[in-house]
């Protein structure tokens, strides 16, 4: 992979990663999709196929990343990167959009209109007779059971406040790069990585208390449905975040980033800023209204 | 924007290089490891040929098994998984990535870059999808057969689906995962990569219209994820998202998919709108009629595209309120997609027109592809459409604004600037005769079935009453004509890449303006490495 690029425009000639990234990919779904019908075997390949893809990540951020060091990357690639970035965190706005909206067409339409609201809904009388619109629910059939909530004010109220002071130290780690600060900017890196592995530990802690003690599942209903697949998208994306800035972290400590120029840091900075803002949303929604 | 790019550079560091041209070597160098917005642009047009075939093939066991009443030639379920391919590798094989295709090999070209902004990633928006349609088609295969719901996918049906569900899900997640890919890289492109004194509004409409296609392409393609990942935990995980019983709902996948799916036709046709604004120019030899008007029309249906999807969905049991805006809202988009074809119109209007093929193919376009608008006109109407509602009416609709629609604007642009891709000419003799044959079997293969939809013939049905005999069995022979005429397009391509003679000079047309056409043809291998300098008179549409 030869690249030419001195100080101007860049121009990588061959990459192989991207067919390697295909390989894992359709190793690692074809493979979920044999083990979700019942295979035995599958869930090894794919492992396989996941274990793929991480070795595609590692060698083309690899690339990217010595690329970067060496100096080859000029303000354009810089800004190309700027707008690649963006434009992710978009996408991945609207998927969480589509989870949202799921969450509220259900609250606010269906959950009433199977109690009987609404002037052409006549489900209750002749289906679900009796059913009362209320929230939380597992639907007119009670699927999954009785179950609790998770208080608001508990352990969610304590995760919304260790994310908030996640996104503080991760902004005084942008300042201590920017001032040449190499110490501050590891221990504020540092601790923007505790706390988020600390607040993925907490919901792990909520889930395993929502299925041991208070019956709520996946499968209760829509809240039960919404709610982990709410939470549980979001808890990935703290985990893939925590994981990014885990890699920040070693770049930075091996001396990597210069005051003016740190794409990659910016880059999971806004991505972490971004899994903030979903979980005010998921705070706020799933939990406290 | 990029005034402080040093383009010079690239030819220096070049020069140590082996190949004049700079190409990579080998085959597996060349197409599989590539980076190249031209190689790959080839890849995807090859690629949605080949998907162009496969669709139109399974469009042709439709027709068959329609062309007289009964069941003759295949199983019912076979029909409805023929139904269902047919729309998914049309929609996200065929179209979808041949207009990816253009957009890798001419916007480079058309704002003076000299490749993508991101390469590397190019490639992989690329191939991810050989490996998604093979996994899509081998669903064909397998022991319950591929899917049979309809390409909609709506529950509870699509989730009887057996064995083959879960790879369908998956498959539509790679395309996903490919469009988000490629069109993060078009807008980082026209944002980052535009010669001086290439500004907004001097932009070619077709780098107009796709800049607002791959807008709602990042937009809608994550919708599309989340509601085939809800069928999945519903089919596999014990989710109740669209069960009425655990509190969920059917209609509610409805409503996600068309807020992705209507937005979606809008991504297949706005690069054609694009395209033949750029065609009808070139061969009236005036400039484009209402440029700045072309560009607000598109960005005010790209806005109006996320505020009227249950139209598709009127017949569902929606609150009165509901099927009025969505009905009122429809009709809005007429307003700006009028604005456009009045804008053709009056850009033809007193030209010296010329028509070679690709300015048959545009014209053919305004035509039909109207007569798809006004039917879409009349399914707004809520009322009405609980008549039109799931009838041959709505295939032949998105039908007309799809195949002389969307196909006959991919055909235009193949014709008009194949002769910049390859270097040769093609042959107009067969240009002309493919698209005459077109032109004429495409209407015979689609408009008979408004009638039969206006009869009440139902759509995704293998078998119908004996009334529907006659225009089924006309559609049929269109069907069948208007398929083989496209085995003429293969050929005319063919033989224009591997065989044709004749040459094509920078310009290919005579009256063609614009930056692609100030490099040789066929281009060198990186698009621009000098900075070209953007005047407003190398610009067909500037005041």
């Amino acid at each position: 992979m030869s690249q030419h690029a001195e100080g101007s425009y860049y121009i990588p000639h061959g990459t192989k990663w991207p067919i390697v990234g295909s390989l894992g990919m359709i190793t690692m779904l074809a493979s979920a999709a044999n083990w979700m019908n019942g295979s035995s075997t599958a869930q090894w390949t794919f492992w396989l196929g996941l274990a793929i893809i991480i070795f595609m990540m590692f060698g083309w951020f690899g690339t990217v990343i010595r690329e970067s060091e060496s100096g080859m990357y000029n303000a354009q690639v810089d800004g190309s990167f700027r707008l690649g970035m963006s434009w992710f965190i978009y996408s991945e706005v609207m998927f969480f959009a589509v989870f949202f909206g799921a969450l509220f067409y259900a609250r606010a339409l269906v959950v009433p209109w199977l109690g009987g609201e609404g002037t052409g809904a006549i489900t209750n009388e002749h289906l679900w007779q009796g059913y009362l619109s209320v929230w939380p629910t597992n639907g007119p059939a009670n699927i999954g059971g009785e179950f609790e909530t998770i208080p608001a004010f508990g352990i969610p109220f304590i995760n919304t406040l260790i994310l908030l002071t996640s996104g503080l130290t991760v902004t005084l780690a942008h300042h201590a790069l920017k001032h040449e600060n190499r110490g501050l900017l590891v221990m504020w890196l540092a601790a923007t990585v505790v706390l988020g592995f600390t607040f993925v530990w907490f919901q792990i802690g909520e889930y395993h208390e929502a299925y041991t003690e208070l019956g709520l599942t996946l499968g209760s209903g829509i809240y039960g449905a919404t709610f982990f697949m709410l939470t549980g998208f979001h808890g990935m994306h703290v985990t893939l975040g925590a994981i990014m800035l885990t890699v920040i972290m070693f770049r930075s400590i091996k001396g990597h980033f210069k005051p003016r120029n740190h794409f990659a840091f910016e880059a999971v900075a806004w991505y972490w800023h971004f899994v903030d803002v979903v979980w005010l949303g998921l705070f706020i929604f799933v939990y406290a209204l | 924007m990029s005034t402080e790019i040093s383009y010079t550079d690239i030819d220096d560091v070049h020069d140590d290089h082996e190949d004049h041209d700079h190409k990579p070597t080998g085959f597996l160098n060349r197409w599989l490891f590539t980076t190249n917005h031209k190689d790959i642009g080839t890849l995807y047009l090859g690629f949605s040929l080949l998907m162009f075939l496969i669709g139109g093939a399974m469009a042709m066991v439709i027709r068959a098994e329609l062309f007289m009443p009964g069941l003759q030639l295949v199983e019912p379920d076979f029909f409805n998984q023929m139904t269902t391919m047919h729309a998914l590798v049309m929609v996200f094989g065929a179209v979808m990535p041949a207009w990816v295709g253009f957009a890798n090999w001419l916007i480079p070209m058309m704002i003076g870059a000299p490749d993508m902004a991101l390469p590397r990633m190019n490639n992989w928006s690329f191939w991810i999808l050989p490996f998604a349609f093979t996994m899509l088609l081998s669903t064909l295969f397998m022991d319950s057969g591929g899917p049979a719901a309809g390409w909609t996918l709506y529950p509870p049906l699509v989730l009887q689906t057996g064995t083959s569900f879960a790879f369908v899900v998956f498959a539509v997640h790679m395309m996903g995962i490919s469009s988000i890919m490629g069109s993060i890289n078009i807008i980082a492109t026209i944002f980052n990569m535009r010669a001086p004194g290439m500004t907004l509004l001097r932009m070619p409409m077709f780098v107009w219209t796709w800049l607002i296609t791959a807008f709602l392409l990042i937009a809608v393609m994550p919708v599309l994820a989340g509601a085939v990942t809800m069928l999945l935990t519903d089919h596999f995980f014990g989710t109740n998202f669209f069960n009425a019983a655990g509190g969920g709902d059917p209609v509610m996948f409805q409503h996600i998919f068309w807020f992705f799916g209507h937005p979606e036709v809008y991504i297949m046709i706005l690069p054609a709108f694009g395209v033949i604004s750029e065609i009808l120019p070139t061969f009236s030899r005036k400039p484009l009629f209402g440029y700045a008007s072309m560009v607000y029309a598109t960005a005010t249906i790209a806005f109006l595209s996320f505020i009227v999807w249950a139209h598709h969905m009127f017949t569902v049991g929606m609150p009165l309120q509901g099927e009025l805006f969505f009905m009122y809202a429809t009709m809005l988009i007429s307003v700006p997609t009028g604005v456009k074809v009045f804008n053709w119109v009056s850009t033809m209007w007193q030209g010296s027109m010329t028509f070679e093929t690709p300015m048959l193919f545009a014209i053919g376009f305004v035509v039909l592809f109207t007569i798809g608008g006004l039917s879409g006109l009349m399914l707004a109407i809520t009322a009405a459409d609980f008549q039109y509602h799931d009838t041959y009416f709505v295939v032949a609709h998105f039908h007309y604004v799809l195949v002389p629609g969307a196909v006959f604007a991919l055909m235009a642009a193949t014709y008009y600037w194949l002769p910049k891709f390859s270097g040769n000419m093609y042959s107009e003799k067969w240009g002309k005769i493919h698209f005459w044959l077109s032109a004429i079997f495409v209407n015979v293969l689609f408009f008979p079935q408004h009638y039969l939809g206006l009869a009440g013939m139902p759509r995704r049905i293998p078998d119908y009453s004996p009334q529907f005999a006659d225009f089924n069995m006309i559609s049929s022979i269109g069907g069948f004509a208007f398929g083989a005429t496209q085995l003429i397009f293969v050929g005319v391509v063919l033989h224009c890449v591997f065989r044709s003679k004749v040459k094509a000079t920078a310009g290919v047309w005579e009256s063609s303006r614009g930056l692609e056409w100030t490099l040789q043809s066929p281009p060198a291998y990186h698009s621009f490495t000098t900075p070209p300098e953007v005047t407003h008179n190398m610009l067909r549409h500037a005041e």
